[in-house]
Order: structure tokens, then C-alpha cells, then sequence
């Protein structure tokens, strides 16, 4: 499978505090293959920037522990030299921000920046990497691309600066890229500009993407694969049709059912009870179960006493849930969740 | 429904630009909000939407008077705002209140959750029935917030919470009309749901007006009764509901429900969507005829000289443009020159 760009298997980060350990990623595992979107969501708190930052090796603090394994390009990065894994940043894999005028540096142009992220890793004249750079303006859709150049970021519009940190991003032609709400800090029209862009540039790169967002709509567009992450954990994997019409974890059914949707009039919204847990003090059973409506369908209370374990529906689909498989399509079929056949 | 609660007419706000450290002179105007008018029915949602800088925050607190109008008129329950003295302006603003974005910074962390929903009282000199700390208790209840938490601290709630808290104060003296200003984009999806149902019972069980500004549109129609679309502080399209989002007549409505995404893969898919070119222009220096000539992939040169004022052009549906889409060809690509596309 030379396919698979990124795998990484049961990776955990923990950050110890005063208060105790912080679980913010608790044995997660995905791949991501070449020219193919991986989409992980989450809300606040539930794991989904850390695990993507673990991955790039971009987290520095003394009190993480990061543990599993990451494989990119033939390599392991977990445990590496970090000079290592900075040295494919930027060249071999990306990332790009929600907010991208607290990523670009205030005091050097547009040009500069993007010129050093070509020179960092590649020995070539300050003309030959000019040129690459409005090369790469011009392909995301910056007009006058060589006047921009010479501009400051807070010159530019947000979309502009949306703009310019995907052609960072990708101006050294990334196997990976780590998108973290690309377009979360945009609007709408802006945003239906950025992700068209991503799709464009994908398809002529082949790059393997993997877009954290809270935006189910942004799920449903862009995504080939699904993992939805609460609490640290992946509580359900699999592909992006299967994951809306057929979802088979309680939390993710309480996330189609929260969002008011464009095209069907929902009278009453119907949301999840109750708030996120604390990843210091994670419930012993199924993270979940706290707000779960369907914990008392599990007989001896399991759900609050043990951990699901993440189990395969089919070869590509897998949730943690205790609840069985004909359960889950009563459910869905009587809370008219998904796709009911 | 004979008379609105609240009624705006061309209502504008100014921001002046100056220039000059030390002798400031004014070189221009940054227009906020350019010509607004509409009528909010007692007990109905009229969603205000746009995208950022289009000018519908700024309307929002114009229209409570939190901000001075630069001109126009603004007529609650039949009297005039502009024209009230502070006196009569602080009784009014009994029967208007207001929910803020920002769950964090519109609540005083230095005040207990009693103290800041009591607050109104306090302010109107209104004595509630019972003493005010059973009042509280029994808003917090209503909004689903643990009365025991009277003597918390705002720090102590999460998001969800603070916005729970926000709307109790809001609530409390029994308001004809609250103007919420984005109340559920700094939440969860999860948590918004709950807020949003929130709102919706209170609506109901009060007969409160609500004025309900945000860009996530999805949201406006869940909530709305009619709306309102904004783009560069004027009103581009107002009509009911069902109308602006089935059968939306002005373009840059058009433009903007296809950018939004749907969240149902072989839907959005195979749905096609406009991309409209460019950025917002600057609301300091406004294109010439219609704001939205710069953008709008019909435009003509009657759009660039001649702006476009906003008419009823059937029952209840009010519209900005010279060139309105053409109801029978919806979602054809009668147009050329913009980004069709869908794949």
C-alpha cells in the first residue's frame, strides 16, 4: 500500500498539570492516502487539533507525552530527532491555520515569507524562488501577484491571507497537508472560494489532506474519510456517506441532529443534553455516556462502567458504542437519523 | 399583527475616518449602516444576515440606540427613539434588551450570576414580585441554569452557560423586543442547539420580538420568520422565510445560500453553486450604483451609476436590484461570466 501517505496507530498525547494528567489524545489511529481527504471532527476540546499537531511534531512542551506511532513517507516520527521532522515540515508535509493573520509574521512581506519557505529546504537563487512564489500567487488566485509580493500581511483581506498560507503551504509541493479550520475565521462566499481552491489544488497535486473542522457542511463537501473524535477519543470512523447515512455512534447522531439545516425546515432542533467532559476527569465507561439518551438500551449499565471498544461495522466503518448493530438502526430509523431506506 | 413594535426608516450610521495625529480632521465616512428600513411585528424573528462588515451589528445597536444614529428614524411601540430624552430613553430600554455575542466578555467576571441577572431590576428600580433573588432563581430556572448557582462567579460556567445567563438577564424585565447579535456563534454545535431551543420557548411563552443578527445562515432560517440579507450597510433582499430561502430573487442572496455547504454529501454534491469573485469592497469607499456591482455577475452599466433602490416588487417581498432573477429559471445558469460549478 504505497498509497497510505500518513498511518498513525494508537497515538496518545497526555500533558501533565497541577490538576492532574490531561488525556487530550487518547489512542487514536487513521490513515491518510494520496489525493484523499481525511476529515476529523470534533468540537472544543475534543482532541482534534492536538492529534494533527502531535503529527507535524509541533508540540514542544516539557509536561507532553506523546506516545504510538506516526509513520510518514517511510519514516516513524514519533520519538525522532525534532531537527528530523522540522527538516520535512514545509517540504514534505504542511499545515495550514484557522487564523492566518496570527500565522504569517506581521513584519516581513509577502513575498519574504514565502521566498524563505522555498530556501529553507531547497538551495535556489532569490529570483528563481521570486518566480516560483508568483507562480504559486497567481495559482491560488491572487491578482497582481507581483505587486502582493511587496505587501504586508495585514494588507491583505482574510481570503487573501487564506490564500497566501495555502500557496506557503504548498509551494514545495507537500505530500500531506494538515488543514486546522481553513476557513472557520471566513465568510461564506469566502469560504466556498478556499475550499474550491483546496479541491483544485488537490486534484492537480494529488496531495493527501487532512481538514479538522466543526463544520458538518464542510464534512459533507470536502471529505473522503470521516473521523469523528469526542473526548480525546475516536468514537467513529468511516466513509464520508456511510458516516451521514448510516452513523452508528449516539454522539454523532447528536451532531446531525443539532445543526438547523439549509435545505429541509427542522421545526424543533434536537440537541445533545449536557456539556463535553473534562479531559482531566474522563467518565471510566464509554466517554460518551454522561449525555447519552440510549445508555439504559445496554444492559448492566455498562456503558458508564466500560469502555467501548472501537469495533468494525463494516470493513471501512467503525464506532465505539455498546450498543448492538440492530439497536442502532432502530434508533436511527425512530430518531429519523441518516439515510432510512 | 396591526401595528409593529419596532419600525426603522432609512437609518443610517456614520463612522467618521480622520486623519492627523494631533489636529484630527475628517477625511471621510466609514458607512456602517447606509439606509436601512423595515418593520419588526410584535412576537416575530426577523433575521438580519450578512457577511462580515456588511453593517448588521451596527444596525442592531443603532436600532436599540446603544449607538447613535447618524440619521433616519427608529419608532419602538409607537414612539419615537431618537427624539426621547436620557430619562424616557432608560425607561424604554425596559422593553428592549439586547444578547450579545461574546459569552465571555458581556458578562462583568467581578459580579455573581444573582448579581448580574438581577441587575435590571436594580437599574429600573423595578420591584418583582417576592424579593429579586427569587426572581433570579426563577429566571435561572427557566433557562435552564441550577438556582443554586445564584453566588457563582461568571468564570465558573462554560459557554453555553454564560450565553444561558446572558439571555435570563435579557428576560428579566419582560421585554417587547431583544435584538441578539450573533447568540450562538461562539458555541458548539451541540451547545447550540440548546440555546437556539431556548430562544425559540421564550419567544413563544413571552411573545418577544426578536431582531436576530448573525452570518450563519443556516441558522437564520431555523429561527426566522422573515429576513433581511445585508451586503455593505444596505438591505439587498427582505422577505418571509420560506421566499428568501427558496426562491431568492436578488443575486448576491443567490450567491450567497449556494456557498453555504450542506451537510448531506450526495447533496451537496451534485448541487450547483456560485462562486462569487473577490472580496467585500471597503464600506469606506462604496462602488458607485449598486454596492454589489463590483461582484455581481450580471451587472450592467446601469448598475454602476444608478443604485438600485430596495422595492416590494410583490406582497411582502422587498428587493434592491435593477435585474432580479428570474423566479421560473432558478438554479439555471441563465448568466455567464461568474463560477458555476459543482462536481
Amino acid at each position: 500500500m504505497s498509497d497510505v501517505v500518513l498511518s498513525v496507530k494508537n497515538l496518545s498525547v497526555e500533558f501533565a498539570t497541577e490538576d492532574g494528567s490531561v488525556h487530550a489524545v487518547d489512542n487514536v489511529s487513521y490513515e491518510v492516502k494520496r489525493g484523499k481527504t481525511l476529515a476529523i471532527v470534533g468540537e472544543s476540546g475534543s482532541g482534534k487539533s492536538v492529534s494533527s499537531l502531535a503529527v507535524m511534531g509541533l508540540i514542544k512542551s516539557s509536561n507532553a507525552t506523546i506516545s504510538g506511532e506516526v509513520h510518514f513517507g517511510g519514516q516513524e516520527l514519533v520519538g525522532i530527532d525534532p531537527e528530523e521532522v522540522r527538516k520535512l515540515r514545509g517540504l514534505k508535509m504542511a499545515m495550514i491555520f484557522q487564523d492566518p493573520l496570527s500565522a504569517l509574521h506581521p513584519f516581513y512581506t509577502i513575498g519574504e515569507q514565502l521566498i524563505e519557505a522555498i530556501q529553507v529546504h531547497e538551495k535556489v537563487s532569490n529570483s528563481e524562488a521570486a518566480q516560483r512564489v508568483k507562480i504559486m500567487l497567481d495559482r491560488v488566485g491572487i491578482a497582481s501577484a507581483e505587486q502582493r509580493m511587496d505587501e504586508y500581511p495585514h494588507q491583505l483581506s482574510g481570503g487573501m491571507r487564506q490564500r497566501v498560507m495555502i500557496a506557503m503551504a504548498l509551494i514545495n509541493s507537500p505530500e500531506l497537508l494538515i488543514a486546522d479550520e481553513p476557513t472557520t475565521a471566513l465568510d461564506v462566499t469566502v469560504q466556498a472560494q478556499i475550499l474550491e481552491l483546496l479541491r483544485d489544488l488537490q486534484k492537480e497535486f494529488g496531495t493527501a489532506i487532512v481538514l479538522i473542522t466543526h463544520d458538518l457542511g464542510v464534512v459533507a463537501d470536502m471529505a473522503d474519510d470521516v473521523m469523528v473524535m469526542y473526548g480525546g477519543q475516536a468514537v467513529e470512523q468511516s466513509p464520508v456517506r456511510e458516516l451521514f447515512y448510516t452513523p452508528q455512534m449516539p454522539y454523532t447522531w447528536g451532531l446531525l441532529a443539532s445543526i438547523p439545516q439549509m435545505h429541509t425546515d427542522s421545526l424543533k432542533l434536537d440537541p445533545i443534553p449536557g456539556t463535553p467532559p473534562s479531559l482531566i476527569n474522563l467518565p471510566a465507561g464509554c466517554v460518551f455516556a454522561p449525555r447519552c439518551a440510549h445508555r439504559n438500551s445496554v444492559p448492566d449499565g455498562l456503558c458508564l462502567t466500560t469502555r467501548p471498544e472501537l469495533t468494525t461495522v463494516s470493513s471501512e466503518h467503525a464506532a465505539r458504542c455498546h450498543l448492538s448493530v440492530e439497536q442502532r438502526s432502530e434508533i436511527r430509523i425512530s430518531r429519523n437519523i441518516g439515510k432510512v431506506d | 399583527m396591526s401595528t409593529p413594535i419596532l419600525r426603522v426608516r432609512d437609518l443610517q450610521k456614520y463612522f467618521p475616518v480622520t486623519k492627523g495625529t494631533f489636529v484630527k480632521k475628517q477625511v471621510g465616512n466609514v458607512r456602517a449602516v447606509d439606509g436601512l428600513s423595515f418593520d419588526v411585528m410584535p412576537g416575530e424573528t426577523l433575521g438580519l444576515v450578512g457577511e462580515s462588515g456588511c453593517g448588521k451589528s451596527t444596525a442592531g445597536r443603532s436600532m436599540l440606540r446603544l449607538l447613535e444614529p447618524t440619521a433616519g428614524s427608529v419608532e419602538f411601540d409607537g414612539r419615537d427613539l431618537l427624539a426621547m430624552g436620557k430619562r424616557e430613553l432608560v425607561r424604554t430600554r425596559r422593553e428592549m434588551q439586547m444578547i450579545f455575542q461574546d459569552p465571555y466578555s458581556s458578562l462583568n467576571p467581578r459580579h455573581t450570576v444573582g448579581s448580574i441577572i438581577g441587575a435590571p431590576f436594580e437599574v429600573q428600580g423595578v420591584k418583582p414580585e417576592g424579593s429579586v433573588r427569587e426572581a433570579v432563581q426563577s429566571l435561572m430556572e427557566r433557562v435552564g441554569l441550577n438556582p443554586e448557582h445564584y453566588n457563582r462567579y461568571p468564570n465558573e460556567f462554560s459557554g453555553g452557560q454564560r450565553q444561558r445567563i446572558g439571555i435570563a438577564r435579557a428576560i428579566a424585565l419582560k421585554p417587547k423586543l431583544i435584538v441578539c447579535d450573533e447568540p450562538v456563534s461562539a458555541l458548539d454545535v451541540s451547545i447550540q442547539a440548546q440555546v437556539l431551543n431556548l430562544l425559540d420557548d421564550i419567544q413563544k411563552e413571552f411573545g418577544i420580538a426578536y431582531v436576530f443578527v448573525a452570518h450563519d445562515l443556516s441558522v437564520v432560517r431555523h429561527i426566522s420568520d422573515r429576513v433581511a440579507v445585508m451586503y455593505l450597510g444596505k438591505i439587498m433582499e427582505l422577505t418571509t422565510r420560506d421566499q428568501l430561502y427558496t426562491a431568492p430573487l436578488h443575486p448576491y442572496t443567490h450567491a450567497l445560500l449556494s456557498a453555504v455547504p450542506i451537510a448531506d454529501p450526495d447533496r451537496e454534491r451534485a448541487r450547483e453553486r456560485i462562486i462569487l469573485n473577490g472580496d467585500l469592497p471597503s464600506p469606506s469607499n462604496p462602488p458607485s450604483g449598486c454596492v454589489f456591482n463590483t461582484r455581481c455577475w450580471k451587472a450592467t452599466d446601469r448598475c454602476r451609476t444608478e443604485v438600485p433602490l430596495l422595492r416590494e416588487i410583490s406582497t411582502g417581498h422587498q428587493i434592491a436590484c435593477h435585474f432580479p432573477e428570474d423566479k421560473s429559471a432558478q438554479g439555471q445558469s441563465t448568466v455567464s461570466g461568474a463560477d458555476f460549478t459543482s462536481h
